[in-house]
């Protein structure tokens, strides 16, 4: 790890302004992606700045159809909260299976999806729940906040203090784990609303995505029938030694057919 | 330039100078010369480092020594008791043939003892599930799991 | 000392340190004033050095020294030892490569060492090693085994033609091809067997520290054989061995790989020279990818003849085995020592073995787990699975038919093994009652309904242990009774401290509380051989047992004297006489052996021997896997869920270290079989599996609880009458596994599943077998 200088922040707008003030800063949320980049010499930031110690960026809480996660709670918090499993029960299984015991004691929704990792399993609960992500200067909507691999809308010096996510009447989420690294090969999230159906795929690609066909198909039919014949291209997805694109392709399709069946079974 | 660190470690109160980039892993094991904690990658995935920060299992090598700042931080060194009597995870251990290079043994102890509180009761597959951040090479695990069903077991027997 | 007698499931007396974290790992010693240093390593995989400019190193914050291979070559020291021994085809010898500890004129694989910064701290050194500057002239790579030796492959060197570096061959040629020639029926098949690394939880390193007033090196070190290290390093330095000292403290995982000396070995020890101060250079983990030796590699076809009734006639197999870029002793083994296992437990009368050494643009090999033994256990037990599907028979019925029968024991199979003992249909016919082989079907039913393939794979393997060596071990009795114990042979985790007190507390009546264990230091270990292809427990074990005779033996003198009878008998440490009814303990013995009024004339005082054991005969660990897999059709996800063995490692010195080694084998087979692979970019030879983001290790959620039972059938050709049990599990693993992929698969057409079988090549072999089916 090359050397930086160290700041601990008390309140958003401090972050904000050190942000400003420094050469290069980061913000340290977690640092469970940030960390072992920078322990590998692939990143070099000037400066890091500290969020543990600002207050208000933790807790959850129910704010009538929406299930509220400020940025700095970590995943063992989502994965063990009461309120999350019973308003949107996909969404603390999936904070449960992020990394292992150790790293979901840390890691936390807002570093991980400022981060974009496109292996994350988070941006499959932004997209599929139709999540606001909300900053110190606006709120953004979903389907807006990835844009590509490690590629957000979020602007220089603006920081995530919580997420938002929409009740479903159901959802389901389903990983497939990397053999070696853990992170998602395939997470796809299939979620119902009033709206329509959400179907958001993570890891699959350089950055998350809707299966837009598989979505028609369920609005129409929820049944895993209608869906079974949809498969997505494998052209856009990525692939290594374990799991080629065609390979994610085709986990995709099935995972997404098995997603629904455990939603109506 | 050095950051001044102060915090709990097994009970005692300790201080440093750092550089910002000093891991705990290496804020333990260099300053403190508690070399129990070990550091057996760089991708924060084998979990010989985990220790327990404020009572809850963390990976020592994906944390700043600055970020411990104030914290209580419980190594493998502060759990057997001070006569030397081995804490009921570790005899498990010991009694499960749960370790054979010892190397990643102090990060599965202290996995172990968090699996244990938050999990009391878990069976085989659940305990192996939630192995998933530590690696072993040489005991294929078994012994591993039984000791962790078996600690947990005599842990929480005291605890209710 | 009945409770830590042999045989009993005594727990580890090393246990409690390591479990209070109080390990004593190379990385966990500090020495006053020591440095750091930094390895500069080649990104090339094949490139010829240019220039190396150290200046802005140099002047970086904290640095001390930058050296590099001129600063080697200028110290007087020579290059590390290399493999010798084999030929080539034509009769000439092996081709043998410089191995330099750092390179001057060319890379040849990505993690060749090129520099080595030392500064006051690791950071210091890591961050000036990032200014080292190197002019690289890259060229054409070759990292792939199955091509290394064609006609216009890059060549690793320029005078080593095909890169042919060896070829080995064992048996008889002409009787195998007569017999492939005249069989009923050939089978035929290629098998890759993927290249693995040991992935040492510790990852390798060392201290240097170099005594100018005395002239004298220390070197503190991750290894396994302390004196034959101290040997070749000394060979290296171009010093007598008297003047360096290798200290080993507990070592976190070595399964072969540590068993040499590496090139940081002695850059520390340069790094010490010049700068005045002890270094220290431990590797992080994405470093051990590239700096460690790697295992297995090999491309192996394989021929399998049998009669009309199932009886093999004839094996004949052809190997290209991947030497990497340089050689080290022993690095070769792999190729040659073991490929006896081929034979198996089977009556096989012709069998021949020809393998050819390539060299390659990737990391050094050495010895893992098996070393040579999972391979060759592999292609056999595979190719008896292969054979019984294809003549529609049963294949424990197949290997039932083949095997040796204790009657013709002792066996000289058609290749170098010559079987003492073994009770394979008796073992056999154990593990198929304790799986229930005969309603496996009904299970495979039940799964099918559950929507899985389920499949059943068994191997009977084995493989040579102990082979022909000596081990050394000495018993010191301290001026009160207690014991020190030292031990040629160094643990790397396996428990020698445990098993070795338990002989000699059962042998001489001393509680294992009051027998201090030392090893590893060269200093103080008068003879060894080390650890290393199943050898401890025999050799070791049987030294210790020797040297505890020898107390005995003296001790008996020494109590008949001091009681003045001539009627001493001797059981758990005490000598009695029956006449007088007078009798003493050992310990009161030992006390009293440095006076030599209590000591018999003839005999020199104190109560300490040494003894050196030696063999020319090794043991035959054999043992039956069996597993059952399920396979999810859709996604070719395999789960193992059921594991059982029936061993005989011939008498168990502890049952408990004993299910470890062999459930820790398994463990290492499954990964190799399943998930882990060391890959290399064809094209630019750059390794594609660098970290443990992408070289798969195997997690505790993927394994069953296995269920392991000892069948015992003692062997004569040691002390104890036991066989070696450290790679037995691994040996078995990797072919019952495979056998029992495929036999989930059979049905759809399926005939074989690469190594390894990672989902997604499942899911390819299920896919092209249906559009098979269909076509």
């Amino acid at each position: 790890m090359h050397n930086f200088n160290y700041h601990r922040a008390s309140d958003v707008a401090g972050a904000a302004a050190l942000l400003k003030d420094v050469d290069d800063g980061k913000l340290l949320a977690g640092g469970m992606t940030l960390l072992p980049t920078l322990k590998n010499r692939l990143a070099a930031p000037s400066d890091l700045i500290d969020l543990a110690g600002v207050s208000d960026l933790k807790g959850i809480s129910i704010e009538g159809d929406e299930v509220v996660i400020r940025a700095m709670t970590p995943h063992a918090v989502v994965a063990a909260s009461h309120e999350v499993a019973t308003a949107i029960p996909a969404l603390a299984a999936l904070a449960g299976g992020i990394g292992d015991p150790a790293v979901r004691h840390r890691g936390t929704i807002g570093g991980s999806v400022a981060n974009a990792d496109p292996a994350a399993d988070y941006p499959a609960a932004i997209v599929g729940l139709n999540a606001t992500v909300v900053t110190n200067q606006r709120s953004i909507a979903a389907d807006d906040f990835f844009l590509g691999l490690f590629e957000t809308a979020l602007r220089p010096g603006e920081i995530i203090t919580s997420v938002r996510f929409k009740n479903p009447s159901r959802a389901h989420y389903l990983k497939f784990r990397h053999p070696a690294s853990g992170y998602a090969v395939v997470g796809i999230m299939v979620a119902q609303y009033a709206s329509g159906v959400r179907v958001a795929v993570t890891g699959a690609g350089p950055s998350v995505f809707r299966v837009s066909a598989m979505e028609a198909a369920l609005d129409k039919s929820f049944t895993p029938k209608s869906i079974a014949d949809i498969a997505v291209s494998a052209d856009q997805l990525m692939g290594d030694i374990h799991c080629s694109a065609e390979y994610r392709a085709h986990i995709v399709k099935v995972y997404a057919r098995r997603a629904v069946e455990a939603l109506t079974a | 330039m050095l950051y001044d660190v102060q915090m709990t470690v097994n009970g005692q109160a300790v201080s440093g100078k750092v550089e910002a980039r000093t891991l705990l892993a290496q804020f333990i094991r260099e300053h403190l010369r508690l070399t129990g904690t070990h550091v057996g990658c760089d991708t924060t995935q084998c979990g010989c480092c985990v220790v327990h920060v404020d009572g809850v299992a963390m990976k020592s090598c994906t944390m700043l020594a600055v970020q411990a700042e104030g914290k209580a931080i419980t190594t493998i060194e502060g759990l057997a008791a001070e006569d030397g009597t081995l804490h009921p995870m570790q005899q498990a251990f010991r009694d499960h043939h749960g370790l054979q290079c010892g190397f990643c043994t102090p990060g599965m102890v202290m996995m172990g003892v968090d699996i244990a509180r938050r999990l009391p009761g878990a069976d085989e597959k659940t305990v192996r599930h939630q192995l998933e951040g530590n690696i072993c090479r040489c005991t294929g695990y078994q012994g591993i799991v039984e000791a962790i069903i078996d600690g947990s077991a005599k842990i929480n027997a005291v605890r209710s | 000392m009945g409770e830590f007698a042999i045989g009993q499931p005594v727990s580890r007396f090393e246990d409690p340190r390591l479990l209070r974290g109080g390990g004593r790992y190379v990385d966990d010693m500090s020495l006053p004033h020591m440095a750091f240093g930094h390895v500069v390593r080649s990104p090339h995989p094949h490139a010829r050095i240019l220039k190396i400019d150290t200046r802005r190193a140099r002047q970086a914050p904290g640095v001390i020294a930058v050296l590099t291979g001129e600063d080697w070559l200028t110290s007087g020291f020579g290059d590390l030892p290399t493999a010798t021994g084999k030929k080539k085809r034509d009769g000439s010898p092996m081709y043998r490569p410089k191995f330099p500890a750092m390179t001057v004129d060319k890379a040849r694989y990505v993690g060749d060492p090129v520099a080595f910064v030392v500064a006051n701290t690791a950071l210091e050194a890591q961050d000036a090693a990032e200014l080292v500057e190197v002019d690289y002239d890259p060229l054409p790579a070759i990292t792939d085994t199955a091509h290394a030796h064609e006609d216009g492959a890059p060549q690793v060197y320029d005078d080593c033609a095909n890169n042919i570096c060896f070829v080995y061959q064992e048996g008889d040629k002409d009787k195998t091809d007569v017999a492939i020639a005249a069989a009923d029926r050939v089978i035929k098949r290629r098998f890759v067997i993927s290249r693995v690394t040991a992935a040492t939880m510790e990852t390798r390193g060392s201290i240097g520290h170099y005594d100018k007033a005395a002239d004298r090196y220390t070197c503190y070190t991750t290894l396994q054989r302390a004196l034959n290290f101290r040997e070749e390093l000394a060979e290296t330095l171009r010093i007598p061995e008297s003047k360096l000292r290798i200290v080993a403290g507990d070592i976190g995982g070595s399964f072969g790989m540590k068993s040499g000396v590496f090139n940081e070995v002695g850059l520390v020890l340069l790094g010490s020279k010049v700068t005045g101060r002890p270094v220290k250079w431990v590797a992080t983990r994405s470093e051990s990818f590239i700096a460690d030796a790697h295992g297995r590699d090999n491309v192996t076809e394989a021929e399998l003849a049998l009669d009309k009734n199932g009886k093999f006639t004839g094996l004949r197999v052809r190997t290209l085995y991947n030497a990497g870029s340089y050689t080290q002793p022993g690095s070769d083994s792999g190729a040659s020592s073991n490929v006896g296992t081929l034979a198996g437990v089977y009556m096989t009368p012709a069998v021949h073995v020809d393998v050819t050494g390539v060299l390659t643009n990737t990391n050094p090999m050495r010895p893992f787990r098996g070393n040579g033994r999972p391979e060759a256990a592999f292609v056999i037990e595979r190719m008896v699975d292969i054979a019984a599907d294809e003549i529609g028979m049963d294949p424990a019925e197949l290997r039932r038919i083949n095997m040796i029968p204790p009657s013709a024991m002792p066996f000289q199979t058609g290749l170098s093994f010559n079987y003492d003992c073994g009770e394979f249909e008796k073992v056999l016919d154990e593990a198929l009652a304790m799986i229930d082989y005969k309603g496996f079907e009904a299970r495979r039913a039940e799964a099918r309904k559950r929507g899985k393939l389920r499949g059943i794979g068994m191997s009977y393997t084995i493989e040579k242990a102990a082979a022909p060596g000596y081990e050394g071990a000495e018993v010191r009795f301290d001026r009160t009774g207690s014991i020190t114990l030292i031990a040629g042979s160094v643990t790397q985790g396996q428990g020698h401290e445990t098993v070795f007190k338990q002989i000699v507390a059962d042998r001489l009546g001393i509680h294992p509380d009051e027998i201090h264990y030392l090893q590893g230091d060269t200093d103080q270990v008068f003879l060894g051989e080390g650890t290393g292809g199943s050898r401890t427990s025999a050799l070791g074990g049987s030294a210790v047992t020797s040297a505890t005779e020898k107390v005995v033996d003296k001790a008996r003198k020494i109590a008949a004297h001091m009681m003045q009878v001539d009627d001493v008998e001797y059981a758990d440490g005490v000598f009695t006489s029956r006449k007088t009814n007078r009798s003493l303990s050992m310990k009161e013995v030992a006390k009293s052996a440095t006076n030599p009024r209590n000591v018999p004339k003839d005999l020199e005082i104190g109560l300490n021997a040494t003894a050196a054991y030696h063999t020319t005969r090794q043991n035959f660990p054999n043992g039956c896997h069996i597993v059952e897999v399920e396979i999810d059709e859709e996604t070719g996800v395999a789960t193992l869920d059921k594991y059982i063995v029936v061993d005989d490692v011939g008498v168990v010195l502890n049952p408990l270290l004993l299910k470890g080694q062999i459930v820790g084998g398994i463990a290492q087979g499954v990964g190799q079989m399943m998930m882990e692979e060391i890959r290399f970019d064809p094209d630019s030879g750059q390794i594609l599996t660098g970290s443990f983001m992408d070289y798969a290790m195997p997690h505790a959620e993927i394994f069953p609880h296995i269920d392991i039972k000892s069948m015992p059938v003692p062997t004569k050709t040691n002390l104890l009458g036991v066989k070696g049990a450290g790679e037995a599990g691994c040996v078995g693993a990797i072919p019952a596994v495979a056998n029992a992929l495929v036999d989930a698969l059979t049905h759809l057409g399926v005939r074989d599943v690469a190594m390894p079988a990672t989902p997604e090549r499942i899911w390819r072999v299920i896919e092209d077998a249906k559009r098979g089916q269909t076509a």
